[in-house]
């Protein structure tokens, strides 16, 4: 009976919410986006013949123009742009994604952690995660990422372990909020533990705050990869965004005027990116009810 | 307690912590170099042929207890033992000539991007919801979704007049005609640092301003009759540059980021591109002190910020 009744609840405030969502244009067109991408993404296989990758088997002209047998031309080794990039659009979202959940799984608990114990805790995991703040995250990634060394698991492990301060910011100062609240004061006398406190109490309260800010993390991960990939530091056997990019500026394709290897994966990042900060702002207002009073 | 209390406390409290970071910094960098598991020469010479005197030189270095290497480190960061593997020379003789160029082109960005920014925060946030406000959110949010050096990449190709790299031609000398040919140079990439800097200064402009809106005091303006254009420039407008150029400050680690990219793309010698040269190698001595230099810098940015703050605004340091 309660739990229906519970069920009942969650569907109507789920609705409510999509309600409220839905009133942002900006923010649909962006989901409308990222379903686009996701579906390249998934069906990348099905849309580019995945043997087109193999430098050895490229049979076309390289830095070849636009044509209908290659509708965004080809690379400086003979390989169809397009498919660099529907097979691109995988690298990107997976290490956004993972990166994005390595950063709010340390960010959520040392938050927490730190706005729930409070006094020294507080100070010492505040204090370090101020240290990580401070230092400048492209350097720090490039130093980590030369170390580690390119791949796929290292770029996100990399991005992850870089971006998780914000997070931890956020949440404890969400946490301080939420235990001070009267409900807190109820489990506490009624005998729960520290454990249960935060994952019963703390957590579900953080949650709907730290899913706006996932959203634009992820968007900033989806940078981060192109240009440490820029840079050199992706995996080297994986075709990216980024790659495309560091391919086009070592083999001169601005010199040469080709803009068919330089603007899609810039204009993939952009829309990619841009969706995601969209849908984030909008899921900011819409969950944080104090930001809809003052826009 | 007397020392903790007021402005001299604030300024001890922001002090040590800066130099807690920056201990924590020089640890940091370097660790994480000497503790990964595998044998450091390898990685330190990692992809390049090394010269048999020069290797022999780094395993001497290397092999030497890591305690006493690290009070030796910790003495005096910036006195390298190890040369670069990429260019054979002291490290911080390298950084030392590449820090001009990125001072002139990261500060001429930074000095257009926060003017134009600026002024374009106030128009737009004076009148949110309106249509520059539309347009300029929309436009903002577009460049923060785009890479610096892509930025960097269209305008080359978009601009096929302007030199697409280095710092001056080849033989060029006397008085203004190396003043105009590096003028003419710092054109592309200073222009695709400021467009993506502007993004950053307009929104916390546009920011700040907002917050400032709603304060008694402006409507207080109003009521003595004063017009509209006079509250914004006399009232709102400087109270909300308070927040801005301390935030300008804070962003500095931002700043960087955007002119390892940038300088890579224009092959500007600058500490961007060197930190660029570094890691393609990996060249480990010469990373560990880019690293170290642009980290001191941002410390150092922040605790510049934090003062500045108090001095432009009593109540943070009397709390």
């Amino acid at each position: 009976m309660t739990s229906s009744l519970a069920w009942t609840r969650r569907r109507n405030t789920l609705l409510r919410f999509w309600g409220d969502f839905r009133a942002h244009h900006s923010a649909l067109a962006g989901l409308a986006i990222l379903a686009c991408f996701a579906l390249v993404a998934i069906f990348a296989s099905l849309l580019a013949d995945p043997e087109g990758l193999n430098v050895a088997k490229a049979t076309a002209k390289s830095h070849a123009p636009p044509s209908a047998d290659y509708w965004l031309g080809t690379d400086g080794n003979g390989i169809s742009i397009l498919t660099l990039l529907i097979h691109g659009t995988r690298v990107s979202l997976v290490v956004g994604l993972a990166a994005t959940a390595i950063a709010i799984v340390i960010g959520t608990v040392i938050g927490i952690m730190a706005g729930f114990y409070g006094g020294w805790a507080r100070s010492l995991l505040m204090g370090f995660t101020d240290w990580f703040l401070v230092i400048p995250f492209l350097p720090l990634a490039i130093v980590m990422a030369s170390v580690l060394g390119p791949s796929l698991v290292n770029i996100i492990i990399v991005i992850g372990v870089t971006s998780w301060p914000g997070t931890a910011r956020l949440v404890c100062a969400q946490t301080l909020t939420v235990r001070s609240r009267p409900y807190m004061e109820r489990a506490k006398a009624l005998g729960a533990g520290s454990w249960h406190q935060m994952t019963r109490h703390v957590l579900p309260n953080v949650m709907p705050l730290v899913l706006a800010h996932v959203v634009l993390t992820v968007s900033i991960a989806i940078l981060s990869e192109t240009t440490l990939s820029f840079l050199g530091l992706g995996d080297p056997t994986r075709p990216s965004w980024g790659k495309i990019l560091d391919s086009a500026y070592g083999t001169g394709a601005m010199s040469n005027g080709e803009w068919w290897y330089v603007l899609p994966p810039g204009i993939c990042v952009v829309l990619v990116v841009l969706a995601f900060t969209l849908v984030g702002r909008a899921l900011e207002v819409v969950l944080n009810p104090r930001l809809k009073e003052e826009r | 307690m007397a020392l903790l209390t007021g402005t001299r406390g604030y300024v001890v409290r922001k002090v040590t912590w800066s130099l807690g970071t920056l201990l924590f910094v020089l640890v940091f960098n370097f660790f994480l170099f000497r503790l990964l598991p595998g044998d450091p020469i390898k990685m330190y010479t990692r992809g390049r042929n090394t010269p048999s005197e020069q290797l022999i030189k780094l395993r001497a270095e290397l092999n030497r207890p890591i305690g006493t290497q690290f009070l030796e480190y910790l003495s005096n960061p910036f006195a390298s033992t190890i040369n670069s593997t990429r260019f054979n020379r002291p490290v911080w003789e390298l950084v030392a000539e590449r820090v001009w160029p990125t001072v002139l082109l990261v500060g001429t960005a930074i000095l257009i991007a926060s003017v134009a920014g600026i002024w374009l925060g106030i128009r737009s946030g004076w009148r949110r919801g309106g249509t520059f406000d539309r347009w300029t959110t929309g436009a903002t949010n577009t460049l923060y979704a785009m890479p610096e050096f892509w930025v960097g990449m269209v305008l080359i190709i978009a601009l096929p007049m302007f030199p697409s790299g280095n710092i001056n031609t080849p033989g060029v000398s006397g008085f203004p005609d190396v003043f105009l040919d590096t003028a003419w140079h710092m054109v592309l990439p200073v222009t695709a640092l400021a467009i993506v800097y502007l993004a950053e200064y307009t929104s916390i402009m546009r920011a700040s301003l907002v917050d400032e809106l709603r304060q008694d005091y402006l409507q207080l303006a109003r009521a003595k009759g004063l017009r509209e254009d006079l509250v914004r420039r006399r009232h709102a407008v400087p109270n909300a540059l308070l927040p801005t150029m301390t935030l300008i400050f804070l962003n500095f680690g931002f700043v960087i980021g955007g002119a390892i990219t940038i300088e890579t793309v224009f092959s500007w010698p600058g500490l961007g591109l060197l930190s660029y040269e570094a890691l393609r190698g990996p060249d480990i001595p010469l990373l560990q002190a880019t690293f170290l230099l642009f980290s001191i810098g941002v410390v150092v940015f922040t605790l510049l910020a934090d003062l500045l703050y108090a001095v432009l605004d009593p109540r943070v340091s009397s709390q």
